[in-house]
């Protein structure tokens, strides 16, 4: 059982529901985002999602693709996170995914990949494009370790589609709450509560649900069907916004947890 | 075994590496489009477009003082570069207009590296009256402005992508979040034999009577089969047309020519065959230009529909198998090719053809004895000719 099962296991046993906080790797720059992921998990946030940078991002909108860019100057790559999150496992538990789009992974190798996560205390690997049927290799790898796969559901995802999603997704499943890409939105759509709940019929994994969240009402709300919400792009947005602030780290992390409460 | 297999691969090529916004669209597109392979009405409708709209069969015009200048090779010039549009892009382009009618789709949209397939799939929009919206890298929207102008003309909106190079490759970025975003009433027309499955074998199926019409032309001319087909290859649509339809033909050779802008020991090219690993983008798996932390690397070539760090999973396939060879030619070389044709033939090529003719020269002092060649001809170079103004 990894981190995030027993994050979702304890969550369960309390009647709550998890928040899930977005942040890029090395975004404004790499001492920062270990500051981040430990001070997050004071400010109530229950799993940690690091984002590797990545040249052509195409699942995200502008505030996540300049956060990649700045990213990428700073000189990131696999290996300074896996660096980062062994600093990080020192001082917390907290449940840690990482979300990077599938050719950084498939050239650094899945094999290598996943030994070298595991070794640093990553929970899960989130792909934005990479389908279970192209992800055989590396469910297969993450499960001998015990690191979570989690997939995609989609609005426009067929019945069919649903039954290998789940089937495939461990830890958590990321439900897209819109067809489109990552970044702030202030509404959320009218039949997302209807289609989680649909989905939720084929599986007894929990349902996060993720892009466009961007205030606590559209969490509230996605949390009377989901079992999470995942705040990205609005998170990203408060760290430019007090990007020459000293106290950085203390106002994001204020504004993440009244994202989260 | 069929190539792609289900799934999709040639090899260990191709795929479907997208968000899942888009895999149950793509799961209906694979339906519609092989369920329109024995249809047919479709085909009759297809053919129709081609030959009337278009204006297909296309010549195989037999380059005699070309042939003249390069002694041991008789080089026949597969003329794409006659179509309306003045590019082989619009046989794609008419074809994938009408499955997005069958699927009841109302909107269009593209990216455009040099502009030919932009105009190409504005063109179609028209034809068929759809909304269309084209994809554009900032930088080529400089290079390219005349067509740029032709698709404005045309009806379609040009949206300048001001984002990472600010060329081809982030036009496709913008046109795939386009599309998962209005998933629902639109269709990405895509220019190359890439893309996510079944984008790369629609794209060969409907580029594929380029090589279907030079066999038999070839054939009726010379009563045997060529030595040598010759293309440039970009994403390596035309170069896929041409070479499809000879597969079998185990005795004809394929040469794919692709782009090394200022070397190919500079990182400064175009040439993913030559330079590349096999990695992911814009959903297929393929030869890749990228570094070593697997980010993908920002192309070069004069020619902007050759500036793109992938290439169809195809060619990595045909590489692998040695079913063709790839080789490449620099920007001055390719200036060359392009003075060498408009002077000796009266034929002025596209910039990215320029690449394949340049190679001939090459090819001449190979071979021994008299050996023919078919080079497919892909568009003309009236485009280009602001560019080459401020070179030459």
């Amino acid at each position: 059982m990894s981190r995030i099962d027993r994050k979702f296991k304890s969550l369960k046993k309390e009647n709550k529901k998890a928040f899930i906080a977005f942040i890029t790797a090395g975004d404004p720059d790499i001492k920062t985002t270990e500051e981040l992921v430990v001070s997050f998990e004071r400010s109530g946030v229950d799993i940690i999602e690091i984002g590797v940078p990545f040249s052509d991002p195409l699942a995200d909108g502008p505030t996540i693709q300049a956060s990649s860019q700045r990213a990428l100057k700073k000189g990131i790559n696999l290996d300074k996170i896996f660096e980062v999150v062994k600093r990080i496992r020192k001082k917390t538990e907290v449940p840690i995914a990482l979300m990077t789009y599938y050719n950084p992974v498939f050239y650094y190798g899945e094999v290598k990949f996943i030994e070298k996560a595991k070794e640093a205390g990553i929970d899960g690997i989130i792909v934005p494009d990479l389908p279970p049927e192209e992800a055989k290799v590396l469910i297969k790898e993450a499960k001998k370790k015990d690191i979570s796969t989690i997939f995609f559901l989609s609005p426009t995802t067929s019945k069919k589609r649903i039954k290998i999603i789940v089937e495939s997704s461990s830890g958590f499943i990321y439900y897209v709450a819109l067809t489109g890409v990552t970044g702030a939105r202030s509404e959320i759509s009218s039949d997302l509560l209807v289609k989680i709940k649909e989905a939720k019929k084929y599986t007894s994994k929990p349902i996060c649900v993720g892009f466009g969240v961007s205030n606590n009402f559209q969490v509230k709300k996605i949390c009377k069907a989901a079992d999470g919400v995942i705040g990205g792009s609005a998170i990203i947005n408060e760290i430019i916004k007090n990007k020459a602030k000293k106290n950085l780290v203390r106002n994001v992390s204020s504004f993440v947890h009244k994202l989260a409460s | 075994m069929k190539i792609p297999n289900k799934t999709g691969h040639f090899g260990e090529f191709g795929g479907r590496f997208v968000p899942e916004t888009l895999m149950s669209m793509l799961e209906d597109l694979e339906k519609v489009f092989n369920s329109l392979k024995t249809d047919k009405k479709f085909k009759k409708e297809f053919n129709f477009y081609l030959r009337e709209y278009a204006g297909r069969p296309t010549n195989l015009y037999l380059a005699e003082r070309l042939s003249k200048h390069l002694k041991s090779l008789k080089v026949y010039l597969k003329r794409e570069d006659l179509l309306h549009t003045g590019a082989h892009k619009i046989n794609n382009t008419l074809g994938q207009i009408l499955v997005a009618k069958k699927m009841g789709k109302t909107r269009i949209i593209a990216e455009t590296g040099a502009g030919q397939h932009g105009v190409a799939t504005a063109t179609a929009a028209a034809l068929m009256g759809l909304e269309c919206e084209v994809y554009m890298g900032a930088e080529d929207v400089r290079r390219q402005a005349l067509n740029v102008y032709r698709m404005k003309l045309l009806g379609a909106k040009v949206t300048s992508v001001t984002s990472g190079s600010k060329t081809l490759k982030d036009a496709m970025n913008e046109t795939i979040r386009d599309w998962v975003t209005n998933v629902n009433n639109t269709f990405y027309i895509i220019g190359s034999v890439a893309g996510p499955h079944p984008y790369p074998v629609m794209v060969r199926d409907f580029q594929s009577c380029i090589g279907r019409e030079s066999r038999r032309q070839f054939l009726a001319k010379e009563g045997k089969l060529p030595n040598y087909l010759v293309a440039c290859v970009g994403g390596g649509s035309n170069a896929m047309g041409l070479f499809h339809a000879f597969f079998n033909d185990k005795k004809v050779k394929m040469i794919g020519v692709e782009a090394s802008g200022l070397g190919l020991n500079t990182d400064k090219n175009a040439a993913p065959l030559a330079r590349g690993n096999v990695g992911v983008l814009h959903g297929s798996k393929s030869k890749l230009l990228q570094t070593k932390d697997g980010q993908v690397v920002i192309a070069h070539s004069i020619a902007a529909g050759l500036d793109y760090p992938g290439v169809g999973p195809e060619h990595s396939y045909y590489k692998n198998i040695g079913r063709a060879e790839y080789v490449s030619a620099n920007d001055k070389e390719a200036i060359s090719g392009l003075k060498l044709l408009s002077e000796i033939e009266g034929i002025i090529p596209a910039m990215e053809t320029s690449h394949a003719i340049s190679y001939l020269e090459k090819l001449a002092k190979k071979v021994s004895g008299k050996k023919t060649v078919i080079l497919c001809l892909s568009g003309r170079g009236d485009k280009d000719v602001d560019e080459i103004k401020e070179i030459i």
